[in-house]
């Protein structure tokens, strides 16, 4: 079986689950945020938020700890729904679909914006059965067809090398490093069109980071990336754009290299320059 | 100025390291007062007992002549009530586990369950009994059958059960269920195939030392009315039956007749050891094949 006719039936899982999302973007923007607030509880944590989320770039935010970045991030695959007392208003649109709408299926908008976890978090299966979660959960069950999503996965995040020979064994034998690598291509198996990554290296070594980083060049050409992160050289590096969150507001917002050069806000200098933090 | 003197310090050294090698004695004469008395319990059965284990002992039929007394039939009642007490604490146990710890919201109904159901588990298992002569033996007009028994004790572990499954799903790290979640899995697929199977040994592990309870108890099986003896081996879960504890029991309660009961009810403590022993150690064997790395 070839691979257009996998991704064929892949994509033909997804318009079963979902006839509402569109393949296009509206002036290539993937992402629209207008007047976004939302609190957890009685705690105002994003206030008036705008953001234009731009196609097969990588947007970076940033900011000090308990700014709102890693809130906003989970705001755009509703992961943030997990904790009970979260209550939203304002409006975000993923190709032109209102996503906030309790009618929106969370699971279909899942399906087209994955996400990387600030820490490793592979299942305890075996390295081909992780991958394997995905397109299984969306209903593939033939086996070849599962054997090439696994490989054009595992591919796809630079990792194929070093696991092919141990498809079969325990993922959490693999290094931490490693183990990222697997998650982000256990993300590009369920073939989305947007990845998250919550501060996808924190938790690693400045080796493994730089091929995370290396990783996120390449995938750019591909999806569009929102990129979370602590480390402003990190930003610099490999975004396109970058967002300053402080507080729970955007402070500026604009092109990466405008942002560290040229910023307009003195609290954006401030931040950048290392004067808090 | 230093506000630690060397001098002092050291001088108070030998009594901090003999206070130190004090609590550890304390505490191994703690360990050491329930192992002896227990090493004294198992002795004076063992001794009491073991001549009187042979195979006409294991296989034959109640008696009431000491010679010819065997225990077959308490341990086939004994084994058909873990037939019903196994299904149905796993299936409500964990069913109600779930339910309070994935789909419940928290808030005070919740909370009001919960402590009832850790209430309950506290609740003298006579009243058990009590509950299952109403119910079953009476209202539901069962009579006194293995189903009757069983379904007794499966009250009365119920709760252990639930909170053994509780706890082993609250142990599941939230960053596996939130990588299922992440990639489009709906909850019952996120339960079915992430929670579940991470939660499974902690849950096994509970639920056979449920058993190991269960097969032990007497006052609720005494309460509906199990008899002394049954000539016929029950044959299924309608059949009237005996089971091992109650045969301890009456052997014990008549030892002042018939001075070899007493040994006839070593013999068979011995038996009901064996078996929980053996109950035991698949527990373990469970836990630790299928205990995964998180």
């Amino acid at each position: 079986m070839s691979l257009a006719t996998v991704k064929e039936n892949v994509s033909m899982a997804k318009n079963q689950s979902n006839a509402v999302i569109s393949t296009s973007t509206v002036n290539g923007i993937v992402f629209d945020t207008k007047d976004l607030n939302l609190w957890y509880g009685e705690t105002h944590a994003l206030k008036e938020i705008n953001l234009t989320i731009h196609e097969k770039e990588v947007t970076a935010i940033i900011g000090p700890s308990g700014c709102g970045k890693s809130t906003y991030l989970k705001t755009l695959n509703r992961m943030v729904e997990l904790v009970p007392s979260v209550r939203t208003t304002g409006v975000i649109t993923y190709k032109g679909k209102s996503i906030l709408d309790k009618a929106f299926k969370v699971e279909d908008l899942r399906t087209h914006v994955g996400m990387v976890f600030q820490k490793p978090n592979p299942f305890p299966k075996s390295i081909y059965d992780n991958i394997a979660y995905g397109p299984r959960i969306h209903g593939i069950r033939n086996k070849k067809i599962l054997d090439e999503i696994v490989e054009k996965s595992l591919r796809g995040a630079y990792i194929w090398d070093e696991v092919k020979d141990r498809l079969k064994e325990n993922a959490y034998g693999l290094s931490g490093g490693q183990q990222q690598r697997l998650c982000i291509a256990r993300t590009l198996a369920i073939e989305p069109d947007v990845i998250l990554m919550d501060e996808p290296t924190s938790a690693l070594d400045p080796k493994s980071t730089l091929k995370i980083e290396d990783l996120v060049q390449e995938l750019k050409r591909n999806y569009s990336i929102i990129i979370v992160t602590h480390n402003m050289q990190q930003a610099a590096r490999i975004s396109d754009r970058t967002a300053f969150f402080l507080d729970g507001e955007v402070i500026e917002f604009n092109d990466t290299d405008t942002i560290f050069t040229n910023p307009y806000d003195k609290r954006t200098e401030d931040y950048i320059s290392g004067r808090f933090g | 100025m230093r506000y630690l003197d060397p001098t002092q310090v050291s001088r108070r050294m030998n009594g901090r390291i003999v206070k130190n090698k004090s609590a550890k004695g304390l505490f191994f004469l703690a360990t050491l007062f329930g192992l002896i008395v227990l090493a004294v319990l198992i002795y004076r059965v063992v001794v009491d007992g073991i001549g009187w284990i042979d195979w006409s002992f294991l296989t034959g039929r109640q008696s009431h002549d000491p010679e010819r007394a065997g225990i077959m039939g308490a341990i086939l009642g004994t084994l058909w009530m873990m037939v019903v007490v196994a299904p149905v604490t796993l299936i409500l146990g964990i069913g109600t586990a779930i339910y309070l710890e994935l789909y419940a919201r928290k808030g005070r109904l919740q909370s009001f369950i919960q402590t009832n159901i850790a209430n309950l588990a506290g609740v003298p298992s006579i009243v058990y009994g009590i509950l299952g002569l109403t119910i079953f033996v009476r209202a539901m007009k069962m009579g006194n059958i293995v189903l009757a028994g069983g379904l007794t004790l499966s009250l009365l572990v119920l709760p252990i059960v639930i909170v053994a499954a509780q706890e082993a799903i609250r142990a599941v790290p939230s960053y596996l269920s939130e990588a299922s979640y992440g990639m489009g899995a709906t909850k019952w697929q996120t339960i079915k195939n992430i929670i579940l199977p991470a939660a499974l040994p902690g849950i096994l592990t509970g639920a056979i030392l449920a058993l190991s309870r269960a097969i032990g108890e007497t006052a609720p099986l005494t309460v509906i009315g199990i008899p002394a003896l049954i000539i016929p081996f029950p044959e299924g879960i309608f059949d009237k039956f005996t089971a091992l504890p109650m045969q301890i029991y009456y052997w014990t309660l008549d030892s002042s007749l018939v001075t070899e009961y007493a040994n006839l009810a070593a013999a068979t403590i011995v038996v009901l050891l064996i078996l929980l022993f053996l109950l035991n150690s698949v527990a373990i064997f469970i836990r630790n094949k299928f205990q995964q790395r998180y």
